[in-house]
């Protein structure tokens, strides 16, 4: 600090104020809003808190002229399916638009049938145009290992992701690309392409829920629906979470909400049964034990197909 | 052509107008953006007023969200056909317009020729009058090279 002394540095005394920051930012409103309705997913959060401080920071440094450079965003999000990848990708984009970090803040969602072609020449502009669709938000890549097929050196998944690749470099400013899958084949995926694995700077694991957080889940999206687990009914379904854990084919989240599905039409099946009763607000309201331990999951010898 | 010296063709918005900086065209492409319109980019060596069906470049882009996207492709056409005029179209498709909205040239070449003018005698001593550009002199990709 002495050495420096002599020349003073632009605006060394110009004092910012993190806390105001945050407030015109408005991030901490959508951090808050991941809290509160997304469930569990602690390590995603803190993660994500992370590198919203990470990207507010700089933004200060920034304005004082300390960094020029645009950090690297994209990232890749790993885990089961139904851990909430595609959700927290969305806040996510909400977060960098607010900070600035990308101009609309809009998220495009696609798979390998939308960037690669069927025929020679057919790649390159078909993922230029969703590549363009994507840019002034997140582009989001799911199940992106299946880019890569390295048992067919024909394929050409080679070409979508050389072209994203240059994108990702050069458009850093235009667009975030957030790829997303399962954990062990993204880690194979990026040890086959180290070009992709350098530029992606955060990689965000999902960890699985647990029984207690799929009800808590199961309950925000009844809630949502204008329902209700009668007492009963709750116990029922944390019995029937752990059974359907066992089974092959779960996918956490999602396998909830097929399964609530599925006992809301049980239902009002049951409500249809009884024609002539006067039927009140809270039988509408209220899934019972019943339906939900009409279930095949809870016959004696059940199915192991995979269906929920 | 007296009034446009330096034989500048005029066509499109704002042709009249210094070039277009790249600030000012992303600018006009936000703008067509957020009314919903479809932007494409066109080309053409073909200065003659009337030569109003310019070739597209690349595919028509829809369902864009932000200009940068139409940046890259203008910059890619003017890399491919720098001594050619570009222009950025956007398209409204709503019920009772379907129809351009906004031209504009985004590239020209570096010299324009202008355009000689072309008299006819008639039946009678009446006289039709016509413009040819120069530039037609020279088959099609060699105009301004």
């Amino acid at each position: 600090m002495n050495r420096m002394s002599d020349e003073v540095m632009p605006g060394d005394e110009a004092s910012i104020d993190l806390r105001e920051e945050l407030r015109t930012s408005q991030v901490g409103e959508v951090l808050d809003k991941l809290d509160r309705e997304l469930i569990g997913l602690q390590p995603v959060k803190t993660r994500i808190r992370e590198t919203a401080a990470l990207l507010l920071v700089d933004r200060l440094r920034k304005k004082l002229s300390l960094s020029a450079e645009t950090p690297t965003l994209h990232m890749s999000f790993t885990g089961n399916p139904g851990t909430g990848k595609t959700t927290v990708a969305l806040r996510m984009a909400e977060i960098l638009h607010r900070l600035g970090y990308i101009r609309s803040g809009h998220l495009v969602a696609v798979t390998r049938d939308d960037l690669v072609g069927q025929y020679i020449g057919h790649t390159a502009p078909k993922t230029k145009e969703v590549i363009k669709k994507a840019m002034g938000g997140v582009l989001f890549i799911d199940e992106a290992y299946y880019l890569y097929k390295p048992e067919n050196e024909r394929d050409y998944g080679q070409e979508s992701i050389e072209i994203l690749l240059q994108v990702m470099e050069n458009n850093r400013d235009d667009l975030v690309v957030i790829l997303a899958g399962y954990k062990d084949r993204m880690d194979r995926f990026f040890n086959s392409n180290p070009g992709m694995r350098s530029r992606i700077a955060h990689h965000v694991d999902f960890p699985d829920y647990s029984p207690e957080e799929l009800l808590a889940i199961s309950k925000l999206m009844l809630a949502q629906q204008n329902y209700r687990l009668s007492e009963k009914a709750e116990e029922a379904f944390i019995d029937y979470i752990r059974r359907r854990m066992r089974m092959i084919h779960f996918a956490n989240a999602r396998s909830v909400r097929n399964a609530l599905d599925r006992s809301r039409l049980r239902q009002a099946n049951r409500l249809f049964a009884t024609l002539d009763r006067k039927l009140s607000r809270s039988d509408l309201t209220t899934i019972e034990a019943e339906d939900i331990l009409a279930s095949r999951i809870f016959q004696k010898d059940p199915p192991d197909t995979g269906a929920d | 052509m007296m009034s446009n010296h330096g034989n500048r063709i005029t066509q499109g918005q704002f042709s009249f107008l210094p070039d277009l900086t790249d600030q000012q065209i992303l600018a006009q492409i936000r703008y067509a953006l957020q009314n919903g319109w479809a932007v494409s980019v066109e080309y053409t060596d073909d200065p003659h007023p009337r030569n109003t069906y310019w070739e597209m470049y690349g595919n028509p882009m829809f369902d864009l969200k932000d200009p940068a996207a139409i940046m890259l492709e203008i910059n890619e056409c003017r890399k491919t056909f720098p001594g050619y005029y570009i222009r950025v179209m956007a398209f409204d498709s709503g019920r009772g317009w379907e129809t351009p909205r906004m031209a504009y040239m985004v590239n020209r070449p570096a010299k324009e020729p202008g355009y000689r003018l072309l008299r006819e005698e008639r039946d009678g001593r009446s006289m039709g009058y016509s413009i040819v550009p120069y530039a037609t002199d020279k088959p099609e990709g060699e105009r301004y090279a």
